[in-house]
Formats: C-alpha cells, structure tokens, sequence
C-alpha cells in the first residue's frame, strides 16, 4: 500500500503539481489571448473609432454586417469558397503526402518532406506568385503563353474575374499545407507497430485496409489538429488576397472576410464593427469545427 | 520486436506505381519551384534579372547580389550584427519557453484528473479561431500597460503561451503517452515533474522538435510593427524588409537577402525533422 501512494513522497499531491505545470502557460495564455478576446468581443457592441470614447450601439454593428454593408456578404461568399475548396483539399493532400513518403527510407523521406514543406521555409515568399502572375507580358505565365502563340495578349490574372479565385485558391493551398503535413509525420512515428502486425494476423490484406482500420483512427487526434488548423488557415485568408488582388478587388470578386476587416479596421478605424466582423467569423469556424469533429468520428467504422 | 518492414509489406499495381511516383513528383515540384526561383534571381546578373521574355533560371550566375549587401546596409547607425543577434536571441529563447510551457500544460490537460482541465483545453482550442488582426488593438493596450513595448519582451512573453503548440502537444500526448506506462511510474514513486521529464518528454520528441520548427519559423520571421521604436531592438527580417522596399533596381538584392533568411529555418527544419525521422526507427522499444 505504501508504494502505490509513493508519489506523494514528495509532499505535493498530484492534483497541485499539475496546478504547477499548467499555471505558467495559462496565467500568460489568459493575459495576452483570453482577455484581448473578451475585450474585442465586448467592443463589438460599441461604436469606436480608437479616438472618442466607445459609446453602446447594442446590436447595431451585427445588424449592419447583412443590412448596412454591400461589401461583407459578398466576403462571406468568397470566404466560404476558399475554405470549401482549399480547406479539404490542403487537408487531405497533407494527409495523403504524409502518408505516401512514410514508406521511404529517413534520407529519402527528409528529402521529400523538406520539398513539401519547401513553402513554409520560403517566408513570405507568395510574391513569387505575383512575378508568375504578373499581368504584363513580362509575368512567366504571360510571356510562356504569347511566346507559344496560345494568346496574343497578356492576361490581367488576378483583375480577372475569371480566373483570379482560382488562382489565389491554389496559391492558398501552396502556402497552407505545411504545419498539418508536418504534424501527420510526427503522428505517423506514432502509430503502434503492433496494431500493423495485429492487422495482419486479423486479415488486413490491402494498403487501403491498413490506412482505414489502423492508421486513420490511431492518429485520430493529430487529425483533428491538422483540421482545426485548415479552418483557422482558410478561414483567415485576407493578407494573400489583398498583397496579390489588391482591395477592393474587380468587383469585390475575391475579396474575403478578413481583407474586409482589415480595411475596416486600418482604413476606416471602424473598431466596434471589425469586432462584430471578428465574432461572426469566430463564430463561423466554431460551427465549422464542431461538423469536422463529428465527421473525422466516422474514421475506421 | 520484428521491425516494421518486415510485415508491412503489400504490392502496388504497375499502374499504381506511376500515379504514385507521378503524383508525388508533381506535387513536389509545385511546392519547391517558387523556392529554387528565389535562389536562382539571386543569383542573376541586372541584364538577366531585366531580360525579355524573363527567364526562370539562371544562366550566368554571380554574387552581384550578395556583395552589393554590406554597402546596402552599411549607411545603419546599427551594426547588422546587431540585428542578427535580436532575430537569433528572441527567436530561439521565446521557442524554447514555449516549448516547455505548452507541453507541461498539454500533460495537465492530456493526463491529470484536475478541475475543469476540458473547458480550459477547448478554450485554448477555440482560441486559435478567433482573429488576431482584431486582437492587436486590445493587446497593444495590454503591452502598454505592463510596459513592455520597446523592450524584448514584447518578442518574448506573448509567444510562450500559444495555443496551437498546447493544442498539438496534447493531441500528440493522447495517442502516444501510454496511462499504463505512467501508472507503472506512479508505483515507482515517480511524482508529476518527474513524469513530465522522464517520460512524457522523451517520448513526444517528434512532436517538439515540429513544434520548435513551427515556432521558431514563425518567431524568426518576425518584423516588429508598432511596439519596437529602439534601432537596436530590431529584427534582421525588418532591415531586410527594407532593402525590399528599393524597388526594381534592387531586385536581386531583395532577393539575396531573402534568401539569407531563408537559410536559419532551414538549417532548424534538418535538425528538426532529421529527430523526429530517427524516433521512428527506435518506435516500439518504448
């Protein structure tokens, strides 16, 4: 009976000790994350424009993001665009290059993953992009297309209506990937080789097999992490848009909830109703994120 | 214990092999060419980096670029060195407390039975959604207050506690942290801290090193906006910034320097990921 109870030798008991490991990150966590949220959401019931005092608007700028603003249902739209398209396909293909590379031997395999995770390291290198792009005959995609006679005029990419979403969606993808496929190779060192071995004896005869009843489901949790990280990324698509497309873009055609709420903020000083901005989209990848978790549930049934 | 290999062991089609390869090899090129064009400009000549139609690489590289830094930057009133240590100092202390907070917190919220530990983790959960853009306001406010703008702290102390290193440490702890294995050490009279360094770090490894190229990525890249004043407070990535801003003419030596910062989260992604590639060949001896 004595050793079972030997933890408290120390004197502390086990409930205060973890009080001890957890206080340093939630005392900062609450100061410079919790409160400032509290602050902004608060703000979004005043009309506040950073030099008079915040007067009380009650619902005012949450009745003006669908009765008052021509721009935001727009962004809305776009927003809700990227995060169908890219979010998924960023997640999936995160998962399934993951899962592709593991196979190789550690050499080959850092090789691989450092090319996958090539964008990450390259700062804030999506100007290239903007050189690609570029809507002048000097841009890559323009001067390869006249020098090949499929047009003889430069294309304005990202003015054009046609093809900027697309385009800003796969430079999306190019620079979201990178955290969640990095986070599925340290889950994939994870999974237990037992649980292989143990599918093996139990019939497990197929690579699909393999993935769907043992993989999938032993990194269940990183899963989530890497989705809730995908909602954050596309959901918050603003500063690429708005660097590549300019805002307002052509017709308000790609522009998202978040380049909005940045001219809403720097430009107009609107704070209370960027708040309200915020607690919308807050609220959009809440629901967002609750239907992922019940649908990565699904995994290995 | 037999090594994986030795039963993990199915046959792909032809066909399913050129996919395979095909699609693994396009995927890598769409991620690393944006990349090698950034290397390949800086190394471009003017008459190369201004020809019609422009080309994509390189054909007689120099180090025009380069060279042509130190006289960009010598008119500072700062030494570059200066700057250099900054970015260095605040990227790997700040990552390193970080580390340490979030995964002992992540062992509270992964493992302990204490009060209200699930509220607090999905608050820390649902924190990652909320826009920081609305946030820099109300924390200015805060900076302010405790008197840390111009100082390193403000580099500092706000990347200790953020939410996605505790959000990946514990679900990485949930599926790799056997209770089993800290019931065997609770019997032995190991109490929490020992736990937490015996056990729980060693074996979440992969995860912390990621967790170090997250953020030291994140921290090294940092251009302080309006709570840095001082000149030597600043950041190597702000005084390259400026080189960005000289506009055409100083293209190639915008991209020489971007790719002089390149260099350190890169040298941190091979010493991160080459640990985590290694844990796995020890996996199952645990």
């Amino acid at each position: 009976m004595k050793r079972i109870s030997g933890f408290r030798r120390s004197g502390l008991s086990e409930n205060f000790s973890f009080y001890v490991l957890l206080s340093p990150f939630l005392a900062l966590f609450f100061l410079f994350t919790v409160l400032p949220v509290l602050v902004s959401a608060g703000l979004s019931f005043f009309s506040y424009d950073m030099i008079k005092t915040p007067s009380f608007a009650g619902f005012d700028n949450f009745l003006r993001l669908f009765a008052g603003d021509e721009v935001f249902p727009k962004a809305v739209v776009n927003t809700l665009k990227f995060a169908v398209v890219t979010g998924p396909v960023s997640f999936l293909l995160a998962f399934l290059l993951a899962w592709f590379i593991n196979e190789f031997n550690p050499a080959v395999r850092s090789v691989l993953a450092f090319l996958f995770y090539a964008p990450a390291l390259s700062g804030s290198a999506f100007f290239i992009w903007q050189t690609a792009f570029s809507g002048d005959s000097y841009g890559y995609v323009n001067s390869f297309m006249i020098s090949m006679g499929l047009s003889t005029d430069p294309v304005n990419w990202f003015r054009n209506v046609q093809y900027n979403m697309a385009i800003l969606m796969v430079v999306q993808l190019w620079i979201s990937m990178g955290i969640s496929f990095l986070a599925n190779i340290a889950g994939m060192q994870n999974v237990n080789p037992e649980l292989y071995e143990a599918g093996a004896l139990d019939g497990i005869r197929t690579r699909w097999h393999e993935l769907w009843y043992i993989t999938l489901p032993s990194m269940k949790s990183i899963l989530l992490f890497g989705a809730v990280m995908q909602i954050q990324a596309t959901f918050s698509v603003g500063a690429v848009v708005t660097q590549l497309a300019g805002y307002p873009s052509v017709n308000n055609s790609v522009d998202t909830i978040v380049s909005h709420l940045s001219d809403v903020g720097t430009v107009r000083y609107e704070m209370g109703y960027a708040a309200a901005i915020s607690v919308f989209l807050f609220a959009m990848m809440a629901i967002t994120r609750v239907l992922v978790s019940k649908i990565l549930d699904y995994l290995g049934k | 214990m037999p090594k994986r290999q030795e039963y993990k062991r199915y046959t792909r089609s032809r066909a399913g092999n050129v996919l395979y390869f095909a699609f693994l090899f396009l995927a890598g090129a769409f991620s690393v060419l944006p990349m090698i064009y950034c290397v390949c400009t800086a190394f471009k000549p003017l008459d190369e980096l201004l020809v019609f139609p422009p080309r994509f690489f390189v054909r007689r590289p120099t180090f025009e670029n380069f060279l042509s830094l130190p006289s960009l930057l010598e008119a500072l009133r700062v030494p570059v060195s200066r700057y250099l240590f900054n970015s260095v100092f605040t990227s790997v202390v700040s990552t390193v407390l970080h580390i340490f907070a979030a995964s002992a917190a992540a062992f509270a919220f992964s493992k302990s039975k204490i009060k209200g530990r699930t509220v607090l983790f999905l608050i820390v959960q649902f924190s990652l959604l909320y826009n920081a853009y609305t946030l820099a306001v109300p924390q200015y406010l805060i900076f302010s207050n405790l008197h840390m703008i111009d100082t390193f702290w403000i580099y500092i102390l706000p990347a200790i506690p953020s939410s996605m290193g505790a959000f990946l440490m514990k679900q990485y702890m949930d599926i790799s942290v056997p209770d089993a294995l800290l019931e065997a050490a609770r019997i032995d009279g190991a109490g929490v801290f020992r736990m937490y360094a015996r056990i729980v770090l060693p074996i979440t490894k992969p995860a912390w090193m990621t967790l170090f190229l997250f953020s030291f990525r994140d921290m090294w890249s940092i251009i302080p906006g309006g709570t840095v004043f001082s000149e030597e407070l600043k950041t190597l990535p702000y005084v390259m910034s400026s080189i960005t801003a000289g506009g055409t003419a100083r293209a190639g030596s915008a991209m020489a320097a971007a790719v002089i910062l390149m260099i350190p989260p890169i040298i941190v992604y091979f010493i991160s990921q080459s640990n985590v590639m290694e844990t796995m060949s020890t996996a199952g001896i645990k």
